[in-house]
């Protein structure tokens, strides 16, 4: 039970991270390396609305989730647009901007322990006999509640709509008159939010610390090539197959463990199928 | 419809027209126009180690070179090949724990675990990517950078290999000298060596499978085998760099892991100009230098040159290189048109 409990809990924070790499790369083709540093972005600035400005709690959430999406958008707007359609132009320069993010925050001197959110609401609870915190039966929460509004904003409104239009074929899509810059524009804003709204959910359990930005860059993307870059069920598949694998490996092999499954994992989905788990549509795309 | 559009036209130079090919032997104008740029470059290397005085300089050139290497491996894979490979840290770790953990713990000699670190290395870190070579698109970029973040946690994790404090005591050159000119002369066979390379047959191939890897499936090459013989290259130099890192230091830990050995050299090929293979090695000297005139700001030199990278790749510059080509094979004047 305690197993299955924290892996349930493991898997949606890693489902969380994934999302918003997820969703750009499904959409605009685009890998996000600066993923990572819009999510501690989001934390940080957090962490600064409300200690240092005195904004309370949730309004400093919504701000920093807003500015996250607003920085996310701009950089696509602005630089990576410059360098659309190169795939290893837009790799490295997107790594580059997440790096400069990153550093900034670190010479800034923000790595000491003092760096952390307060949970949402404090204490524990005890399911079937296991004791959790509120805070990871939030992450759950907001995790099938985005899952949800994902779904439904993918599916019944006008801009979803044509973000899965241009993500399944763009020529047709710009046909019918949408705009791949814009909608790129869109996504980018969106997976930059998403990372918003994971960092805060998630981060109250720890420290925000620089280092994170490169763990979940690493885990966002471990999730998308185990799952399928640029699959929805995918992303959900990857993240519950690499969230329980990790809890079990830290039961009964020990925690160190861990970061191997994680290698092992992508190694095997690399040589075993390629296109992840459940990515189907490009596979002949992208095997030589 | 009197507006005057002015546009500026390139020509090539026509002593660079008169000495291509066989008639560049006809004069001795025409000899040292078409070997000064090469001349340049060799003696440059060779002689800035004596014109430096101070040993910090000298270090400093050092560590220029080591990330030259990095460079010359990636500008290599990336813009011969197609592989982007964003795991230069990757290739410095493995290098050096090989001959760290050879040296330290079996006592080998320097003179044998560089060479058996360099190509051990190589071996191992092809078969680690050897599952992303048949895929096209963005995975080897993505595990390649995932790589050495990996390993660094693997090995602080399990505490092998010294853990988080690493290997200290190993053994060193025997003094400054032997660092440089072992290094230097290195690094010129390394450059020609690959611009040779590129224009053999060998290379012709990487180039077509960078350039439509499918016609060259169609040629029945097997383009993984070509790819995996490009990325031992690639890796075996960046395991000599690590390997040579570890004993100019005496020391290795999972720094040599560290993000820095990914994207400097990347930043220095991007400076020096992109697939000219001298290119890099001139990023790294100026971007080095320029590293340690910033020493002050301590961690914002990262921000400093990721900045750089995502200026220069943004705004698509061709790089030092190219540029000075240009300067010094044609000249430049404006035409009414």
């Amino acid at each position: 039970m305690n197993i299955f409990i924290f892996g349930l809990v493991n898997s949606v924070i890693l489902a969380l991270m994934a999302s918003g790499f997820a969703l750009v790369y499904g959409v605009s083709r685009l890998a996000n390396f600066a993923h990572g540093a819009l999510y501690i972005l989001a934390g940080f600035a957090t962490w600064l609305f409300l200690n240092r400005l005195g904004i309370n709690y949730i309004g400093s959430i919504f701000l920093s989730i807003i500015i996250v999406s607003i920085i996310g958008g701009a950089i696509y707007r602005f630089l990576l647009i410059r360098v659309k359609g190169m795939p290893a132009s837009e790799i490295i320069a997107s790594l580059a901007i997440g790096i400069a993010i990153m550093e900034l925050f670190r010479w800034r001197g923000f790595i000491s322990e003092a760096y952390m959110l307060p949970p949402f609401v404090a204490g524990s609870v005890s399911i079937a006999g296991v004791v959790i915190d509120w805070q990871r039966l939030i992450i759950i929460g907001v995790g099938l509640a985005m899952m949800l509004s994902l779904w439904l904003f993918t599916h019944h409104t006008k801009v979803g709509l044509s973000l899965r239009a241009i993500a399944q074929d763009k020529h047709a899509s710009m046909m019918s008159g949408i705009e791949p810059d814009r909608t790129a524009v869109i996504a980018l804003a969106m997976g930059s939010a998403l990372a918003g709204v994971a960092a805060v959910v998630i981060l109250p359990l720890g420290n925000i610390t620089v280092e994170t930005g490169y763990m979940v860059l690493i885990d966002a993307i471990a999730v998308c090539i185990i799952g399928g870059l640029g699959s929805w069920a995918g992303v959900l598949a990857g993240a519950f197959l690499l969230g329980f694998s990790r809890i079990l490996t830290a039961a009964f092999i020990g925690p160190h463990w861990q970061m191997v499954v994680v290698l092992l994992f992508i190694i095997l989905t690399l040589i075993l199928k390629p296109s992840g788990l459940l990515g189907r549509q490009k596979e002949l795309e992208e095997r030589v | 419809m009197d507006e005057k559009i002015r546009r500026r036209e390139r020509l090539d130079r026509g002593i660079k027209v008169r000495t291509e090919g066989i008639y560049a032997i006809s004069s001795w104008r025409g000899i040292a126009y078409t070997s000064l740029p090469t001349a340049a470059f060799v003696l440059g290397l060779l002689i800035i180690p004596l014109a430096v005085t101070s040993m910090t300089w000298q270090k400093i050139i050092i560590i220029a070179c080591v990330f030259a290497f990095l460079a010359l491996s990636f500008d290599f894979l990336a813009h011969f090949v197609g592989i982007v490979c964003l795991g230069g840290a990757f290739f410095t770790g493995v290098g050096g724990y090989i001959s760290g953990v050879l040296n330290s713990a079996f006592g080998v000699p320097l003179v044998i675990t560089i060479p058996i670190a360099t190509i051990g290395g190589a071996v191992i870190c092809t078969l680690f990517l050897l599952p992303c070579l048949p895929m096209r698109g963005i995975y080897f970029a993505i595990v390649s950078l995932m790589y050495p973040l990996l390993f660094a946690r693997v090995i602080q994790a399990l505490d092998i290999f010294g853990g988080t404090d690493g290997l200290p005591g190993l053994a060193t050159f025997p003094n400054t000298w032997v660092e440089l000119y072992l290094i230097l002369p290195m690094i010129l066979i390394l450059t020609f060596g690959l611009r040779r390379l590129v224009n053999e047959d060998f290379g012709i191939v990487l180039r077509a499978i960078k350039d439509n890897d499918q016609a060259v499936r169609a040629s029945n090459i097997n383009i993984t085998w070509y790819k995996m013989k490009a990325v031992f290259l690639g890796s075996a130099i960046g395991c000599f760099a690590g390997a040579y890192l570890a004993h100019l230091y005496g020391w290795v830990g999972i720094s040599l892991f560290a993000l820095d050995f990914s994207i400097f050299p990347i930043a220095a090929t991007v400076v020096g100009g992109v697939g000219t293979l001298v290119g890099p090695v001139i990023g790294a000297i100026i971007l080095t230098m320029f590293s340690e005139m910033l020493r002050e700001f301590g961690p914002l030199r990262v921000v400093f040159y990721s900045l750089i990278l995502a200026g220069l790749v943004i705004l698509n510059t061709g790089g030092l290189v190219p540029y000075l080509q240009r300067k010094y094979y044609q000249f430049e004047h404006w035409i009414e048109i």
